[in-house]
């Protein structure tokens, strides 16, 4: 063991415990060597779960979060079912007693298993996690056969058990926990009474009106509710309980109670050695205790105040306190929570923030009322922010509620926007308005915080170097815009790095220098280019961008080297996360023969095609076809390429038109024929994906293609450019109407050779209609401001005689080894003597 | 009995035309997956094939600079070294040379 490692001593084992050492192991693997001591005999478990386990849809082994194994795995000493009950602060060690079996893990005076002797652990630091026990109110009779409280996995089993062997049970606590255990009860088959002392279920989460409401709907599921009920007596005649007696006088039949009705910090360790205790155990902003040694978090805690009892305060407790001991960000603070909680009661979903009643005159109160659907929304605007919210029912806006709440956000004037959202769809949140949790990029599972940190502390001053350090905006770049709102709140700007302008990473040249150093140079290959502009320098990161360049500037001349092409353009098929590729054939304008579908079907059958699927483009994909038989697979479909797989033109879809559309009053078919014909295989910096619409209906979505033709009344058709309807959504820009199919073909095919020379690799036409701008565009390409038009005119009609289909490498391959599989090198295992 | 491997003399993975100029092409040696690398410069390299992010073929990936780049994920390796530009992700890398035109895989490293 490394005597250099400080040693770190973690009382409780519950789901503060865990997930502190978890976050400070995130932080810092090394530094500590940690010993847990847990009351239960268990590894950790999510004790939100336990009404799952009880009422039977969870088995209690599934609701562990670390297993013994884990322990073992980070090099942490458990000592499980082991109590903390002292830590010796003069002499530096936290002294433990082993309980007996079936102790009470939180009960005070948890019986000590007899003749064991205490363990003593050093320490350097403390964390205090004791969590909390159940409270039982006063009453007579509690304890002994026939009552329970609901807090661990043990009194889920004794529960459960008991229940099978009674009729009626009675549920002492009308909160969130009391309901909890009420639903598990139900499972068990017997009749279940929820008794609240207060007027209303869910006092804590709720308006008294919401309570009513909650009421109801539980009440029609079978459960009595008795509010304002104070139980006083639990009647044994004969050893078993027959009924309850209640400050009122009435009684009630009952075999069982359980008890549920809230919990009490567990404190007694630490009141015992010496540190401050007021409600709870009390700590600073760093969650230090009144010893600087010694930390403390969850349940057992008192912050300013405050004490929590919902998991969102302790995980931001256990990264603060994490950050701090490990010395990440020493001068982290927890500045308390601002509570707010989705749940599910019984099938019911709530959510709930805040405060659930105004506090004064000027609180503004939102009511929403629909009562046969069980649905409730209320807010408490105070000085135009969310003071309070309950949602019942309907929790859809809760997610957006919650937010803004935690953010403490200026709210929109429409306050019935907050609860419906707004009529055009827009978020309502700014990013500067998220919590610094909120996930930014949901390829890479990056935070806001991660990306304010690499502005603010890791320098980063453009959308690149954020996504260089942190990932963010490199899966599928739709958040680069929030990232750039975030530099822009963060640094007053969203600077630039000059590589962020290179044409590719390798070169330090803009796409205009890089151009135009190509043609004074007559570079033809990527190689050429790398040995003239780089020093000789290859990088593999370059060379796709390069070649996409090359082909453009130079059509015909280009020298093709296989290396600088991605995979897919290698063997003109998509890899699939198993190595395998995926087959599109072209079928144009999404119309195809009972012929071509039997031949795709045989294909299919030989080969074990692992899919078939309809594809968003109204094509068929073939996946899961290993690399060697994509030569056979393409001769035995005798279809072209689909051109799936590139950034070229892909597909245009189509509605079925005016040959049976009662609305049609465009022929989009053969429209959308004409378009595939003339542009397949055309390469551009990104793929283009084309539609037809017969008529405005937009049935084949062509307002948000990249391209779009659109068939109105009077015979014409509406050319729309810069659509978008996947990461990004954006209605394309009319760029002009016109009274022709070849009129349709020249304006598309104009565009997209202006794109191709104009656009930045991979960046797609809503991108680039964006940058340059839709009024500019038109003069250039339909008024011809630049004079230009005829020169665009005349090279896409190059790439289209350039057209070849890919796939007749088939039988010509480019190399030997273009569709080979891995190759058998050497074989080891060869028997010698069978004999 | 299987037999062991030689751990001393070079195994010919073959002809180094085999694999075509500045890509790479897996090999199965023994029990492993090796990808072998043919750069523009005439150096060779050679090293796990299945990249430690989510098992892609990196025989498939782009080369250049010392370097590949995993076709699915584009995640990055120095193939001198093995090490990768994502924390904690290396690959296995052995020494390889040509000899007249033949493709030789040193064993010491290789698994048997």
């Amino acid at each position: 063991m490394n005597s250099k490692k400080q040693k770190l001593v973690v009382v409780g084992n519950g789901m503060a415990g865990a997930r502190v050492v978890e976050e400070i192991l995130r932080r810092a693997p090394e530094r500590f060597d940690i010993v847990m001591f847990g009351a239960e005999p268990y590894g950790n478990y999510n004790r939100i779960l336990l009404s799952n386990v009880l009422n039977g849809s969870q088995n209690a082994t599934d609701i562990f979060m670390n297993s013994l194994a884990w322990y073992r795995d980070n090099g942490i000493r458990l000592h499980a079912g082991v109590k903390a009950i002292l830590i010796d602060r003069e002499r530096g060690v936290v002294v433990g007693v082993p309980l007996q079996k079936d102790a009470m893990a939180y009960s005070v005076d948890a019986a000590a298993e007899w003749g064991v002797p205490e363990i003593e652990e050093p320490y350097d630091n403390v964390i205090i996690a004791t969590g909390s026990r159940p409270f039982v109110p006063p009453m007579e009779g509690f304890g002994g056969p026939g009552t329970f409280v609901f807090r661990t996995i043990d009194d889920c089993a004794r529960i459960a058990d008991y229940a099978r062997a009674s009729r009626r049970a009675a549920v002492i606590g009308g909160g969130l926990l009391g309901l909890e255990a009420a639903r598990g009860l139900m499972t068990h088959g017997v009749e279940v009474t929820v008794l609240e002392a207060a007027p209303q279920l869910m006092g804590a989460q709720l308006d008294s009106e919401a309570g009513d409401i909650l009421r109801k709907t539980i009440e029609s599921m079978g459960i009595k509710v008795l509010c304002n009920t104070i139980t006083t007596r639990i009647v044994r005649p004969n050893g078993r309980i027959t009924d309850l007696e209640f400050r009122d006088g009435a009684t009630l039949d009952t075999d069982m109670v359980v008890v549920s009705a809230g919990i009490r910090p567990i404190t007694e360790t630490a009141e015992a050695s010496g540190l401050k205790v007021n409600r709870a155990i009390v700590c600073d902003d760093q969650m230090r205790t009144s010893d600087p040694a010694i930390f403390a978090l969850g349940e057992c805690v008192e912050h300013c105040g405050q004490l929590y009892g919902l998991v969102d305060p302790i995980w931001e407790q256990a990264e603060v306190l994490a950050d701090v001991i490990t010395s990440t960000r020493p001068d982290a603070a927890y500045r308390g929570s601002k509570l707010g909680t989705k749940l599910k009661v019984m099938g019911v979903e709530l959510a709930s923030m805040g405060e659930t009643r105004p506090a004064g005159p000027d609180d503004e109160v939102v009511v929403y009322r629909e009562p046969v659907g069980g649905i409730y929304k209320k807010l408490i605007v105070r000085n135009n922010r969310i003071a309070g919210a309950i949602l019942l029912g309907d929790i859809e806006a809760a997610d957006t509620l919650l937010q803004m709440f935690r953010a403490g956000v200026k709210v929109p004037a429409r306050r019935a926007d907050l609860l419906f959202g707004t009529p055009t769809g827009v978020g309502l949140l700014q990013v500067s308005d998220l919590p610094d949790n909120a996930q930014i990029c949901n390829c890479n599972g990056v935070s806001k915080r991660q990306v304010v940190e690499a502005i603010e502390t890791g320098g980063c001053q453009s959308v690149s170097r954020v996504g260089a350090a942190t990932k963010a905006g490199t899966g599928c770049g739709s958040c680069k815009t929030l990232v750039a709102q975030l530099l822009e709140s963060c640094l007053g700007e969203v600077g630039f790095d000059p590589g962020e302008h290179y044409y590719v990473p390798g070169i330090a040249l803009e796409k205009s220098q890089l151009v135009a150093e190509i043609k004074n140079r007559g570079l033809k290959s990527v190689s050429d280019v790398f040995r003239e502009l780089a020093g000789g320098n290859e990088d593999a990161a370059s060379k796709v961008g390069l070649a996409s360049l090359l082909k453009t500037l130079w059509p015909g001349e280009y020298e093709d080297e296989r290396d600088a092409r991605f995979i897919n353009d290698r063997v003109h098929a998509n890899i699939q996360k198993d190595g395998t590729f995926s087959v599109v054939p072209r079928i144009y304008g999404g119309v195809t023969t009972p012929d071509e579908l039997m031949r795709i079907a045989q294909v299919a059958v030989k080969y074990q095609v692992r899919m078939v699927k309809l594809t968003g483009g109204q094509r068929i994909d073939l996946l899961g076809i290993k690399k060697e038989n994509l030569p056979g697979v393409w001769k035995e479909l005798g279809m072209p390429s689909g051109h799936a797989y590139t950034k070229a033109f892909r597909t245009c879809k189509s509605c079925v038109g005016t040959d049976f559309c009662r609305y049609g009053v465009g022929d989009s078919i053969a429209m959308s024929q004409k378009i595939e014909r003339r542009f397949q295989g055309v390469e551009s910096p990104h793929k283009m994906k084309l539609a037809t619409a017969g008529c405005p209906r937009n049935c084949s979505e062509a307002y948000v293609k990249d391209l779009g033709a659109v068939a109105i009344e009077g015979g014409q058709w509406e050319i729309y450019v810069g659509g978008a309807a996947g990461g990004s959504v954006r209605k394309g820009d009319l760029l002009t109407t016109v009274n022709t199919d070849d009129e349709v073909l020249l304006y598309m095919g104009r565009f997209m050779q202006y794109y191709r020379e104009h656009g930045k690799y991979l960046e797609r036409s809503y991108g680039f209609v964006e940058r340059l701008g839709i009024e500019n565009l038109r003069k250039i390409l339909v008024e011809d401001s630049l004079g230009i038009c005829e020169q665009l005119d005349r090279e896409i009609q190059k790439a289209v005689d350039a057209y070849h289909d890919p796939w007749k490498e088939a039988d010509l391959p480019d190399h030997p080894a273009q569709f080979s599989g891995p190759e058998l090198a050497y074989v080891l295992d060869v028997a010698e003597n069978n004999g | 009995m299987a037999e062991t491997l030689d751990k001393v003399r070079p195994i010919d993975v073959g002809e180094i035309t085999a694999i075509p100029m500045g890509q790479g092409r897996c090999y199965i040696v023994g029990t492993e997956e090796i990808a072998l690398f043919r750069q523009r410069d005439g150096r060779l390299f050679a090293a796990q094939n299945r990249c430690p992010h989510r098992s892609g073929p990196l025989a498939e990936g782009l080369l250049g600079g010392n370097h590949v780049i995993c076709p699915l994920h584009a995640h990055k390796f120095n193939l001198d070294t093995g090490k990768g530009t994502e924390p904690n992700e290396c690959l296995r890398v052995y020494t390889v040379r040509e000899v007249e035109g033949k493709i030789l895989l040193s064993p010491e490293d290789v698994d048997s």
